[in-house]
């Protein structure tokens, strides 16, 4: 992929004498990453540590009628087999609901399964042993007799009341639903020219990240403490969560994570199998490992986005867009994930579908409903791809249906630039985005009326490109009105701890983490900025419960935003602190000092006065000579939360530009587009990275990941040759521009990156295809991935 | 997963290795491992004992070579794709191999990959073996009662099987080498480079005045072994693209990628495009 970057100048306000905001600086981490001395969870090794591997039921849907142990026991290097009841008497099951999910109902879950297997790939017993080796070479000993119930694999028919309910305690299958009536929806629907109504569906697929979910859980008896290693997005809620089903205090736990190799979270949920890791670390009081191996990771690695939703636009002839209505339907598994549930998913399709137009007519249902497969919840920028493909597809069918351009159509219906604060009709809160600079901008980089001419151009030639576009909202810095309201232990507020080191360099210590994004950069960038020293200067501390203040870690792109707030903040706190120490020295003024570069100067002049070297110097070995009664403070915490509104939303369009092999009906990419606005701007090439990858696991979804299912609940595709990932050698080249609108919510004004990539672009490919194969007279294309098949069959040609 | 235990043997010879396959009945010879290692890893197949026959010297030779007054490249069973893909001799003389081994999976594996092992394990959707059928080439082993040459149409026997004995070391194969009159076309639809091939063709022909004679098509990717389509071989030598194309007869399995439907459409498709290559002046 060739990089593009377009980034315009950022910000004069945090424009500080050697400020790193805005600057595409190195990440401080790369030497350690590319030279091997990363810590992953795989490389923790600890004295007396043991492996286990679990036995996970082949079944959807089975009775576990007896477990025989005895050969496995005997297995050479085997120190305990331990089933789900044994383990239920360690740890305490859950129940994955939240209360402002109002109805949403979900069963008991254990670490290990304890009667009954409710999907393929559910852990049913594990072993013990020296090596994983042996571990897995003694769970081929261990005899269960299964009871096969009647799995329930057809969301369509999940509610019919002749499907088998799954969990009888909750009377039915059902385990969430919302209705959402705003505005006139009937009278605009009939008052349109036209309406455009369709059936979107989206491949059930699942986030895979480089390194697998891993832990090692160790129980110190004689400290009473648990130390756990685990690759997670959020260590302090799992701190939580093992502490909750031990019956421990939260001081009695900590979580240490290091380097994790990719989340897009997959790793912010809790997992039977790391659970039952942890219990069966406190149960046999040594150390023990889990690894997910790749066959593990596709059938308990959380799926997302199995959605079918019928929807219907309503659009007048001169192109005002009447009314959106949609009608939900998707399948979570047997269980809502805990502790983020599996509600929020369908939720967000609710609150976001129609989201970047003014339309205030809206009607959304939704139904969640549990089946015998493996578990949905949360992955990369939740809901939004299919809400922005259900409205995004919506808008250019009828853009095409009543003949106007399609990014005419938006430009007469996005909310408009100058009109914040604003609503949408679902009641999404907008401080303020920039639809139409974002879309204006979109249309310069790609050349788009050169684009059309060349398609044209091509088109009577029978090569068959498609443009197609993709306005979006995202989700960014979310507030408690996300989880804490609903009564989950999932902090919103982040914090930092900044210290002067004797030798007049920062510590600077994060409750969130680091995923490979590059949060250490953007931390360190942030605090050398706001304190006033050169980055090199400055030591980032991540992922210790034991170190670290209380925070939630890395999700709903909140790292920045939050995180970087808090160490922004802090870093101010520390050299007004430092400035009193030296004003305290240089017997002047401490707002007339300032700190620049590791120096400090007169703010007047910049005239050098003392370096921090040996201000640290005396703070620390010579406080005798400082004025009687003056107490330095080397230390600063501050935390932040967004308080203002309850996220800060981003905004941004995409485009792709594609070309269709009508012979074969493989897709080739030429380009992609997209501009999008994520408020100040610390490092543009982290955000492009961020953008770019998010764009491409949207591509995934679009044309090639979908975890199939047979008609029994089995997974078909659960391995790296056959579930196809998107890969370097498709992907076209991601060109990135921006429009910056800050947020004042924090003096910094950063918003989330994450996910807006992911957002986009499957709504942009659909729209692409479509376009490209309509002078062919092809039905649209709603039914993601778009496989080979699909398109010929779309075409007539099988 | 970890693999199963298993012992393992470094062969110093093929007497050596033959041997071993006589006294383990559940042996695998290991060569570049491509295969084998990922099924070991995923507990599909847990044999024994694995004889490495990596370090046997002359089996990674590339050559030409007269035999019977033809000239054939010999391919020793422990070239690895990688060198064939560098290689003027494949290059010169085998040009439907150079041809077909940028698509065969991703430069890593190709390092470490063997054509004789792509051929010994017989994968049906696999370049490799196609192509030995394609060319009309022989496959060279060594068993306990010595050496053996089997033609390619008698050697792919079945999903997986070939015609090697259980205690047969496929020591190498050759394909007849290339002349001015010499026609070759390669096409394959994967959803990814270096996938396994959703429908694959190699072809070979020879020119024959303006049109083709003695056309070989090998599909792979729609059966259980690589299929000649000989009723589309006549009707191209009679210069009927459409014709060669209507007179497909493949009858392929679903698998996870395409329904049978799609996948003879896409022969179809494939069809029409390599004899586009063949008919090109070479």
């Amino acid at each position: 992929m060739k990089i593009v970057a377009d980034s315009p100048p950022v910000l004069t306000a945090l424009d500080r004498p050697n400020s790193y905001i805005g600057r595409a600086v190195p990440r401080p981490n790369l030497h350690r990453l590319t030279q091997g001395r990363g810590q992953y969870v795989s490389d923790v090794n600890l004295p007396r540590m043991a492996h286990v591997a679990f036995l996970r039921t082949p079944h959807a849907h089975a009775r576990i009628v007896s477990i025989d142990t005895g050969a496995a026991k005997k297995s050479p290097g085997v120190i305990a087999v331990v089933t789900g009841a044994e383990l239920a008497k360690v740890m305490t099951p859950w129940v994955g609901v939240l209360t402002h999910l109002k109805g949403l109902k979900s069963a008991q879950q254990y670490p290990i399964a304890v009667d009954r297997a409710c999907w393929q790939g559910e852990a049913v017993c594990a072993v013990v042993a020296k090596s994983r080796a042996q571990a897995e070479d003694a769970c081929e000993l261990i005899d269960i007799a299964y009871e096969e119930l009647p799995p329930v694999v057809d969301v369509e028919l999940a509610l019919d009341g002749q499907t088998p309910v799954i969990h009888a305690e909750l009377g039915d299958n059902l385990c969430f639903e919302r209705k959402l009536d705003v505005g006139e929806v009937d009278k605009a629907l009939a008052g349109a020219d036209a309406v455009v109504e369709t059936t979107f569906m989206f491949g059930r697929h699942t986030g895979v990240t480089n390194e697998p979910r891993s832990i090692v859980a160790d129980w110190n008896e004689g400290d009473r403490r648990l130390t756990v290693y685990q690759g997670t997005q959020a260590p302090h809620m799992m701190q939580n969560l093992f502490a909750k089903h031990l019956d421990l205090a939260e001081h009695q736990v900590r979580v240490l994570t290091k380097d994790v190799g990719g989340s897009f979270g997959i790793k912010v949920h809790c997992y039977a199998d790391e659970m039952a890791t942890v219990a069966l670390a406190k149960l046999l009081k040594r150390p023990v490992k889990f690894v997910a191996d790749r066959i593990e990771s596709f059938v308990t690695d959380i799926h997302a986005r199995d959605h079918r939703i019928k929807a219907k636009i309503g659009v007048t002839r001169d192109g005002t867009i009447t009314a959106f209505e949609i009608d939900d339907l998707t399948g979570i598994g047997p269980y809502s994930v805990y502790p983020r549930t599996s509600g929020i998913e369908a939720n967000q399709v609710v609150n976001l579908v129609g989201g970047p137009y003014t339309c205030p007519n809206y009607r959304a249902q939704t139904r969640v409903v549990f089946q015998n497969k493996n578990v949905m919840c949360q992955y990369r920028a939740v809901g939004h791809p299919i809400a922005v493909a259900v409205t995004e597809g919506l808008v250019e069918l009828a853009a095409a249906r009543i003949g106007m351009d399609p990014l005419e159509l938006r430009r007469r219906n996005l909310f408009p630039d100058d009109g914040y604060p604003a609503q949408s009709a679902s009641g999404l809160k907008f401080e303020q985005l920039s639809h139409h600079e974002a879309l204006a901008h979109l249309d310069g980089m790609m050349n788009y009326a050169g684009l059309r001419a060349e398609q044209a151009e091509l088109r009577k030639k029978g090569i068959y490109r498609g443009i197609g576009f993709a306005s979006f909202i995202e989700v960014t810095n979310p507030s408690a009105a996300f989880y804490g309201v609903g009564g989950a232990k999932i902090t919103s507020q982040d914090g930092a701890t900044v210290k002067l080191d004797p030798q007049g360099t920062l510590t600077l210590q994060s409750g969130v983490t680091e995923q490979g994004q590059g949060t250490e950069s953007v931390l360190a960038q942030v605090v050398a900025t706001s304190f006033g020293i050169s980055m090199d200067k400055v030591r980032i501390v991540l992922g210790d419960t034991d170190a670290t203040p209380y925070g939630g870690g890395t999700w709903a792109s909140r790292a920045a935003g939050i995180g970087g707030e808090a160490a922004w903040q802090a870093g101010k706190a520390l050299r007004d602190n430092v400035l009193a120490v030296a004003g305290a020295m240089l017997q002047a003024k401490p707002e007339a000092l300032d700190i620049r570069d590791g120096i400090v100067v007169d703010k007047a002049n910049g005239a050098e006065r003392l370096p921090l070297t040996e201000l640290a110097r005396v703070a620390y070995f010579r406080p005798d000579t400082l004025p009687p009664g003056f107490q330095a403070e080397l230390v600063a915490t501050r935390h932040y939360v967004p308080r203002g509104w309850p996220f800060a939303f981003t905004n941004g369009i995409q485009a792709s530009y594609l070309e269709v092999d009508t012979d074969t009906g493989f897709v080739k990419l030429l380009r992609h587009w997209c501009v999008e606005d994520c408020g100040t701007i610390i490092n543009p090439q982290l955000v492009n990275e961020q953008i770019r990858g998010g764009v491409v696991q949207g591509i995934g979804a679009a044309l090639f990941e979908q975890c199939l299912y047979d008609e029994r609940g089995q997974m078909m595709n659960g391995n790296m040759a056959d579930y196809l990932v998107p890969m370097a050698g498709e992907m076209p080249d991601i060109d990135c521009g921006h429009v910056v609108s800050p947020t004042a919510d924090s003096e910094l004004g950063a918003k989330g990156a994450g996910e807006a990539g992911t957002a986009g672009a499957p709504a942009c490919i659909m729209n692409a295809i479509n376009d490209a194969l309509r002078p062919l007279g092809a039905q649209p294309l709603t039914d993601m991935p778009f496989t080979p098949g699909k398109i010929l069959r779309a075409l007539g040609k099988v | 997963m970890k693999p199963a235990p298993f012992a393992y043997h470094k062969a110093a010879s093929l007497a050596d290795a033959i041997a071993l396959l006589g006294q383990h009945s559940d042996a695998r010879l290991l060569a570049g491992g491509q295969s084998l290692i990922a099924t070991l890893n995923m507990r599909l197949s847990a044999p024994t004992l694995l004889i490495d026959i990596n370090g046997i010297a002359g089996l990674a030779e590339i050559a030409v070579q007269d035999r019977a007054g033809k000239s054939f490249v010999e391919i020793g069973a422990l070239v690895r794709h990688a060198q064939a893909e560098r290689s003027d001799l494949i290059a010169r003389h085998a040009p439907l191999i150079a041809r077909a081994m940028p698509f065969i999976a991703h430069p890593a594996i190709r390092t470490r990959g063997t054509l004789g092992g792509s051929i010994a394990f017989a994968d049906p959707a696999a370049e490799m073996p196609a192509c030995l059928l394609a060319l009309d080439g022989e496959v060279d082993a060594q068993g306990p009662d010595g050496k053996s040459t089997i033609k390619a149409a008698d050697y792919f026997q079945g999903l997986y099987e070939t015609a090697l004995g259980s205690q047969d070391v496929l020591t190498g194969f050759r394909v007849p080498a290339a002349d001015k009159d010499s026609r070759f076309g390669f096409a394959e639809l994967a959803r990814r480079h270096g996938d396994y091939a959703i429908v694959g063709l190699a072809a070979s022909a020879r020119a024959h005045g303006a049109g083709l004679a003695d056309v070989r098509l090998a599909f792979f990717g729609v059966g259980n072994t690589p299929l000649r389509a000989e009723k589309s071989e006549a009707a191209l030598a009679a210069g009927d693209i459409e014709a060669a194309v209507a007179a497909l007869d493949l009858d392929p399995h679903d698998d996870i990628q395409a329904t049978p439907e799609v996948k003879k459409h896409l022969a179809g498709v494939l069809l029409r495009r390599v004899a586009a290559q063949l008919m090109e002046a070479r």
